[in-house]
């Protein structure tokens, strides 16, 4: 019994680490200096599926990611993990989409993409961490979901049994397919790249990556067609235009600060002993401890 | 109708606290707008539950009852919340920014067309003038968050679609008695036949809920470790200090992500916010996703081996060197002066 199954994905800037640069003195974000990543929580929602795949041979894994033509690149890294393929979502016409204009957009393609029994996603991106998109496309799918997966315990008879982790503890919940779950960081991390598959996907490329390198896309295409990764534009999804977007978008960013932390006066001590006696004993007089 | 609605949010018959706080924003935020303030309480046997609610000032309380209510589930209680949203049009709905509350706000937000903001700090009231089209809008809900990682602060506003949703985690709005004799008005929502059987498609097998060991919202003082301290067994010399000093221990995202601490201990803007009387920062160098979380304590340590680290920019004081050595002489000092 294979499954089909969608891993949804996002390319994002790796917000875990920025540095001072990270931000211009206009208050935007420097995009330039912060490497964009494979959002770590859908890597661990990729490690379901490539699970489920190793356990039901015939199983299918298939991306679907929207963002700029480079997010192709998490397309190939998912294909060499072990995915089949995907698709990217790209047009200037989904651009400034907040959550809900872009689970309208994603809902159109996993449509196109139906029947399917799973979709996958990470809990949240970290760049705006705010876990709404998974429950938004369920629900405009029109199918249950199940958040804050840990595990996918078991599958039987189209049933899936998940353990979702709560900030004090864990449930056991199952439900029938298809259905949409969202994997939690504490998940299994996701494997390595396989150097096979590296090897096989090494050239696979959407059209505008081949055109943009001048290559004779038609001819690889036709001897491989597994290179392929499938780009959609607004036209292939059919989407009512005043949903796409910033126009589909209710919420809108009225400003935006930079964060500064004003310094303190500091007091300065090492860690010789007459130093650490004179800060408790400050502390100590002060009432702050004791 | 046009009130401000707060989902409260129930472990059982026991309400979350961050609903309690939620519920006293929301008390602001009506009484600036000249609203009513509304909860919905929805699970199973919850007779008399509008009396914990009433003395936080709310006006009316909607209840939904029923055995097949509880443990919470997705369906079910977006179908009731939107039903309710459907016929009394809120001005602006509140949810906490927990694992049940950002698993049904987004639900709700899609099913009704509206804004979403998550994990909001601060929430005020404020007007607006469309750059582009100068249309005005008055008294928005401003739903401030930190984004990009807490690199920026962001003011967020849904001009056009109501309810204006938001979420907040615990510990970020303060919880307060509005008034113990408050008396509210209790309204019963009839589910029998508004719920359809395949509401009921996921069924919760298993359940395990702890009381939170770690109490760091509460704690005076908090002992916290980054990725500077270098392994758990090394976050001992923070439990050691945190005994004799009577702290709680708390850590960064970078040790929790490393396994040095529990993720129940993360404070910053993905953790905990906390504002304690001191906050003893151990190898933590600062990233404004810890600051955020932090940086209203009155007094701050920083015990760091990097003189440039940004934590200092917080701190009242800062220690220069190994916390392997520094710890056990506060330890040691601690003791010989409180002597």
């Amino acid at each position: 019994m294979g499954l089909k199954i969608l891993v949804l994905a996002k390319q994002v800037p790796d917000t875990r680490n920025v540095g001072q640069d990270a931000m211009k003195s206009d208050g935007t974000v420097n995009r330039a200096v912060l490497p964009a990543i494979f959002n770590p929580e859908d890597l661990n929602a990729l490690e379901q599926a490539l699970q489920i795949k190793d356990t039901f041979p015939g199983t299918t894994v298939k991306i679907v990611t929207m963002g700029p033509p480079r997010a192709a690149e998490i397309i190939r890294e998912s294909m060499y993990r072990g995915a089949d393929g995907g698709y990217l979502l790209t047009d200037r016409a989904f651009a400034g989409a907040d959550t809900l204009a872009t689970s309208y957009t994603i809902s159109l393609a996993v449509k196109k993409l139906a029947p399917f029994d799973l979709i996958l996603s990470g809990r949240q991106a970290i760049d705006g961490d705010t876990a709404q998109v998974g429950p938004q496309v369920a629900d405009k799918v029109g199918i249950p979901q199940i958040t804050y997966a840990e595990e996918i315990v078991s599958i039987k008879n189209k049933e899936v049994t998940v353990k979702r982790r709560l900030e004090k503890g864990y449930e056991i919940v199952k439900a029938q397919m298809p259905l949409l779950i969202t994997v939690h960081g504490s998940a299994a991390e996701c494997r390595s790249r396989n150097s096979k598959l590296t090897m096989k996907y090494k050239h696979a490329r959407t059209i505008s990556e081949l055109q943009a390198a001048a290559m004779d896309y038609e001819d690889i295409l036709k001897s491989r067609p597994y290179l392929h990764i499938k780009e959609w534009t607004a036209g292939d999804l059919n989407p009512e235009n005043s949903l796409l977007g910033l126009s589909g978008s209710p919420t809108k960013v009225k400003n935006i600060q930079n964060v500064v932390f004003k310094a303190k006066e500091t007091v300065s001590l090492t860690a010789e002993d007459k130093d650490i006696d004179f800060l408790m004993r400050e502390l100590i007089s002060n009432h702050i401890v004791g | 109708m046009n009130n401000i609605f707060v989902y409260i949010e129930l472990e059982g018959t026991e309400i979350a606290d961050v609903s309690l706080e939620l519920l006293t924003k929301g008390k602001q935020l009506a009484t600036q707008l000249n609203k009513k303030l509304e909860a919905i309480c929805i699970g199973s046997n919850l007779a008399g539950i509008e009396k914990q609610l009433y003395p936080y000032g709310v006006d009316v309380v909607h209840v939904a009852d029923d055995k097949r209510l509880s443990p919470y589930t997705t369906l079910p209680h977006n179908r009731i919340v939107c039903d309710l949203f459907e016929r009394e049009k809120p001005e602006i709905a509140l949810f906490g920014a927990t694992s049940m509350g950002r698993d049904l706000a987004p639900r709700v937000c899609s099913t009704t067309g509206s804004g979403l903001t998550a994990d909001c700090t601060s929430l005020e009231i404020g007007d607006h003038v469309d750059p582009k089209t100068k249309t005005e809008y008055k008294n928005l809900l401003y739903q401030i968050r930190p984004a990009f990682g807490g690199n920026i602060i962001a003011t967020i506003i849904n001009p056009e679609t109501r309810p204006q949703i938001a979420t907040v985690r615990e510990g970020v709005m303060k919880k307060e008695i509005f008034d113990a004799a408050y008396k509210g008005e209790l309204k019963k929502i009839e589910v029998a036949n508004l719920l359809q059987k395949e509401d009921f498609v996921i069924q919760v097998i298993e359940r395990q809920i702890e009381k939170s060991k770690v109490n760091l919202k509460g704690a005076p003082i908090i002992v916290s470790g980054g990725y500077g301290v270098g392994s758990k067994e090394n976050f001992q010399l923070l439990y050691d200090l945190a005994r004799v000093l009577g702290a709680e221990v708390g850590a960064s995202r970078a040790a929790v992500d490393a396994g040095y601490a529990e993720h129940e201990r993360q404070v910053g803007q993905t953790g905990i916010t906390v504002r304690p009387k001191l906050y003893i920062a151990c190898g933590i160098s600062g990233a404004v996703q810890h600051t955020a979380g932090m940086a209203e304590s009155a007094m701050v340590i920083a015990i760091n081996n990097d003189e440039n680290a940004p934590i200092n920019a917080v701190a009242d004081y800062t220690i220069h060197g190994d916390l392997n050595e520094i710890i056990p002489k506060m330890i040691k000092y601690y003791k010989s002066n409180t002597k």
